[in-house]
Order: structure tokens, then sequence, then C-alpha cells
């Protein structure tokens, strides 16, 4: 039996790497800097769409920034 | 604080006011008398029409202050503010339902047109009430 968990993402990480602050990344990609904060810390999922817009913005893949763990029961 | 969210706490903040300021008016005119003499009707526009302009106010106050401290946020709005604000709809769309329900209810009754009036009323205050805490909720610890 496969359970769903939440979407997970490593953002901060990737961002700060990339030497770039919330502020730049939320306007890069059009939301408020409280959205990508939300993101961030995992209390908001984005749309695919948006999702796609992050990964794009570090010229990376949606694998290397977000994960769906499944948990095995 | 985003500029949607500002506007719930400015629409929420207004609405409990307009609520406990209906009741202890109501309560006033009665004086001892029966609910239903007193009369409600103008009582009930005027909390209406008050809380509009007083949550359109507050808004525009709040926004101002919150526009000089960062003019970037100003009415920008997203894709978590279009979701939250769904689910806040969703949540008080079952309160006009119960008051919809207890409309229909009372009027087979053939209760008195205060009752059947402000079961109406206390439905719409209670989806925007309820749905805005909702929404502040969601905006603080996360859209599930």
């Amino acid at each position: 039996m496969v359970k769903p968990t939440k979407v997970t993402n490593t953002i901060r990480a990737v961002r700060e790497s990339a030497g770039m602050t919330q502020a730049e990344l939320a306007r890069q990609v059009g939301v408020t800097r409280q959205t990508l904060i939300a993101i961030e810390q995992g209390r908001y999922s984005p749309t695919l769409e948006l999702a796609f817009q992050l990964a794009r913005a570090f010229g990376v893949g949606l694998d290397d920034l977000f994960d769906y763990p499944v948990e095995e029961s | 604080m985003v500029y949607e969210e500002r506007n719930i706490w400015a629409s929420l903040i207004v609405s409990v006011i307009g609520m406990i300021v209906y009741i202890v008016v109501v309560l006033q005119q009665a004086g001892g008398r029966p609910l239903t003499e007193v009369d409600w009707v103008p009582i009930m526009l005027w909390t209406i029409g008050g809380g509009i302009v007083a949550a359109i106010v507050l808004s525009i106050v709040w926004g101002l202050i919150a526009g000089a401290r960062d003019p970037d946020g100003v009415g920008r709005t997203d894709q978590r503010d279009r979701d939250i604000a769904r689910m806040s709809i969703r949540v008080g769309q079952a309160f006009l339902v119960i008051a919809g329900l207890g409309v229909i209810v009372l009027c087979a009754f053939e209760a008195d047109w205060f009752w059947i009036a402000n079961c109406m009323f206390f439905g719409f205050a209670a989806s925007s009430i309820i749905g805005g805490i909702a929404s502040v909720v969601a905006y603080r610890r996360g859209l599930a």
C-alpha cells in the first residue's frame, strides 16, 4: 500500500547557492515574497505551472527541486 | 502581511464589531419587550451598509500604511491568494446553506419576519467570519 505524503522541496538551498534573495526569486516567478516563504517552508504546495517556473528560474528540472516521497506501509 | 490577507483581516474585524454592535442595539431597543417588536430593518440595513463602508475604508487606510513600507506589495495577488480565497468560500458556504435551511423551516412554521431575516443575516455573518478565520489560519499556518 502506498500512502501519499507532502511534496518537499530544496528551493531554499538551491536559491542560496545561486546567491538569490527571496524577493528576487519571487519577483522573477511572479509571486509575493510571503508565498515564496510559504513554499520554502512547506506550508504551501505550488501549482504545476509555478513549480515549472521555479525550476526554470534555476535552470534545473522539476525533480531537482521537488520531491514527492511515498510511504510504504 | 500580503494585500489579500490585510483585506481579509479588515473584513473580519469589521464583521465581528458589526455583529456585536447589531446585537447590542437590538437588545437595547427591545428593552425587555419581545425581540419581534423591535424595528430591526433600519438597524440591520445600517449594520450592513456601515460594515461595507468600514471594511473598504479600513482596507484603504491599512493599504496606504503598509504600502508606504512595502511599495512592491501593493495590490499584488498570486496563486496562493486565489487558492486560499477558494477554500474560504467553500468553508463559508456551509453556513449559508444552514441559514437557508433555517429560513425554510422558519417559513414553514410561519415564524415572525424578525426571526426569518435574522436567521439569514446571522448566516451571512457566520459565513463571512468563519470563512475569514479559515483564510487567516491558512495564511499563517499553511494551506493543506
